[in-house]
């Protein structure tokens, strides 16, 4: 499904003393099938943005539009239900999607809310928690006697079940351990591309926007200020900078050794293992002796 | 000689006598205005450490002292007022209606005098750019708002012992990088003692010294050069070292003799103008 807002400004409190405008205006095009990262500062407005895809919010000025589903402030999509089957939504913390008395029945519930039969859920289950790196000895405790990093599993697992098609994550890694960082990641991207999945990633990883996204959106204080691909967005260090944003280390570390042995090292989202490579190179062609 | 503020000797514990140990015979001290990083996979038992420390949980085997005073249910009350933590959640941890409210809870519990309070809950919500949020309820900010604020209130409360639990996860880098800055100052200021739980590998790096954890094992205690220096052997308990280490293994695989361990930039460019002023 493609995701589209027009002129979607999303206003907390609207009506009261502390109304407060934490989307403005703003617009953008996803077609079905892309991995699109949102990054901007702490309270630029992602995860409101976030809610509108599965309709947990819907606009107070302007027009979400998600396949056919339409939002705004006076349209509410009569099947926010089957919204909700289709777009799964991993929040921030993982405490506030789940309640259940265990981890098994956290993860089923999504499926079986949507009718999913029994069997499929548990074949599901037997599937998606070896791959969330989550221990099976754990699945009969409560997400709440779970170490932070488990929680944040479980809660990805209780999503995946559901087998959306579009997947919206806001910092799903946060909390995980580097190697969990990398699995988890490594492992929605597999899925965004065998299941030709749309995927909404919201990270404060640059390293990551560039690994695995094809299209990226930075908000700045409500609104839109920059898109575009991950190697011509992150290049910018003056706008990025602008916006408490950095480019990611790699690039850093290029135009550092440029400033230092004035050879330029151009980035195309290399491996570190292909940098490395042209280093070596690199210093061939640079004499210090002079 | 160095005095000791935590001790931990031969600690174990777990959540229940039908569940596993979580925390296996783990001693280690923690110093007088040193920053410690604790590191260790997801379910290692750093949580669990952080708790045991401030009492919210008690060993069945093993002591733990703080200031020479073992930790138990009498010594509880005084042991808190020296620890101030933030959880990796900080919802669990509001308790005021506005956010200022919140800041002056935890110096009310001390009794700091009114007078006080208004001044750090001026700096200490400036400190962490969230002065224009005074009177906003704390439910009502953004992942990274709350944590910025869970920060300010155990900032407030100046304790000898500041446990910060992940506490930074949801910040973006340079804010991420802000609130150590402003940690650190405040660690310089008032000589308190820092024990940071991260898997932020650049914030591991600022630290003194580093504890690894492992399966409910204390795995390694050394300063971070020495730990990133075994990059096999960390990702193999699930951890991995920062990106100019990677960057400097890549470089010894392709035949370059670094030897220096480099962790930031200008330490890999040194090396790596020194190697080639040689060729
Ligand atoms: N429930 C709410 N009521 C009122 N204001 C809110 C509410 N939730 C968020 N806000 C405000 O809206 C703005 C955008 O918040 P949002 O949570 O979308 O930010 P974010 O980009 O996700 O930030 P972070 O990176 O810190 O998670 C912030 O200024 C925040 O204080
Ligand atoms: N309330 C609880 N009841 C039972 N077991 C628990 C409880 N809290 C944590 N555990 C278990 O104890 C072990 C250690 O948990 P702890 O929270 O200390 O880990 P951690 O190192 O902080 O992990 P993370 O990086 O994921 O936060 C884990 O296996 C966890 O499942
Ligand atoms: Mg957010
Ligand atoms: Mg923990």
């Amino acid at each position: 499904m493609d995701i589209t807002f027009k002129n979607v400004s999303y206003i907390y409190q609207q009506n009261t003393p502390f109304a407060h405008r934490a989307i403005d205006n703003i617009s953008f095009h996803i077609p079905s099938g892309t991995f699109v990262a949102i990054i901007g500062h702490t309270g630029s407005g992602k995860s409101t943005l976030l809610q509108h895809l599965n309709g947990l919010v819907r606009p107070s000025e302007g027009e979400v539009k998600i396949g056919d589903f339409l939002l705004s402030h006076e349209h509410k999509p009569k099947n926010l239900m089957e919204l909700r089957s289709r777009v799964g939504v991993v929040f921030q913390y993982p405490e506030h999607q789940l309640f259940e008395e265990t981890v098994a029945k956290d993860i089923a519930f999504g499926p079986e809310n949507f009718g999913v039969e029994q069997a499929e859920i548990e074949q599901r289950i037997k599937e998606i928690v070896p791959a969330v790196g989550l221990s099976e000895a754990l699945l009969a405790r409560s997400p709440f006697e779970l170490s932070g990093g488990q929680m944040r599993r479980a809660a990805i697992a209780g999503v995946l079940a559901v087998k959306p098609e579009i997947l919206v994550l806001d910092e799903p890694t946060a909390g995980l351990d580097p190697r969990g960082q990398k699995e988890i990641m490594d492992m929605f991207y597999d899925l965004h591309q065998q299941q030709k999945l749309t995927t909404v990633l919201v990270t404060h990883s640059m390293e990551d926007a560039v690994k695995y996204a094809d299209h990226v959106i930075i908000l700045n204080k409500g609104t839109k200020y920059m898109e575009g691909k991950p190697e011509e967005v992150f290049i910018q260090q003056e706008a990025l900078n602008q916006v408490q944003l950095d480019m990611p280390e790699m690039i850093q570390f290029m135009q550092a050794f440029q400033a230092r042995f004035g050879t330029e090292i151009p980035f195309m989202r290399q491996t570190v293992e292909d940098l490395a490579v042209q280093i070596q190179e690199a210093l061939k062609g640079v004499d210090v002796h002079e | 000689m160095r005095e000791a503020l935590v001790e931990f000797r031969n600690v174990s514990f777990r959540y229940g006598e039908d569940q596993p140990w979580v925390l296996k015979q783990v001693s280690f001290t923690i110093y007088k205005n040193e920053w410690i990083a604790i590191i260790g996979h997801n379910g290692s038992g750093k949580s669990t450490i952080a708790k045991l420390m401030n009492g919210l949980l008690f060993p069945q085997e093993g002591t733990i002292l703080i200031n020479n005073v073992p930790v138990n249910e009498e010594t509880i009350w005084d042991i808190r007022k020296e620890v101030g933590m933030v959880f990796q959640n900080p919802d669990n941890q509001f308790v005021g209606t506005t956010v200022q409210d919140d800041v002056a809870f935890g110096m009310e519990n001390r009794g700091i005098p009114r007078e006080e309070m208004v001044k750090r809950i001026d700096e200490t919500l400036t400190a962490v750019g969230m002065e224009s949020y005074r009177l906003t309820e704390p439910h009502r900010l953004s992942g990274g708002q709350k944590q910025r604020v869970a920060i300010a209130s155990v900032l407030a409360i100046s304790p000898e012992l500041l446990i910060l639990d992940e506490a930074t996860a949801m910040l973006d880098p340079k804010g991420r990088m802000e609130i150590m800055q402003t940690v650190s100052n405040v660690r310089e200021r008032l000589q308190l003692t820092l024990l940071t739980i991260t898997h932020d590998l650049q914030e591991v790096v600022q630290a003194e010294r580093v504890i690894v954890m492992n399966e409910g094992e204390k795995w390694k205690e050394a300063s971070p050069r020495e730990i990133f220096a075994e990059k096999k052997e960390l990702q193999r308990i699930g951890l991995d070292v920062p990106f100019i280490a990677t960057l400097a293994e890549e470089l010894k695989q392709q035949g370059m003799p670094i030897t220096n361990e480099p962790l930031n930039h200008e330490e890999l460019l040194e090396d790596l103008w020194t190697l080639h002023s040689k060729m």
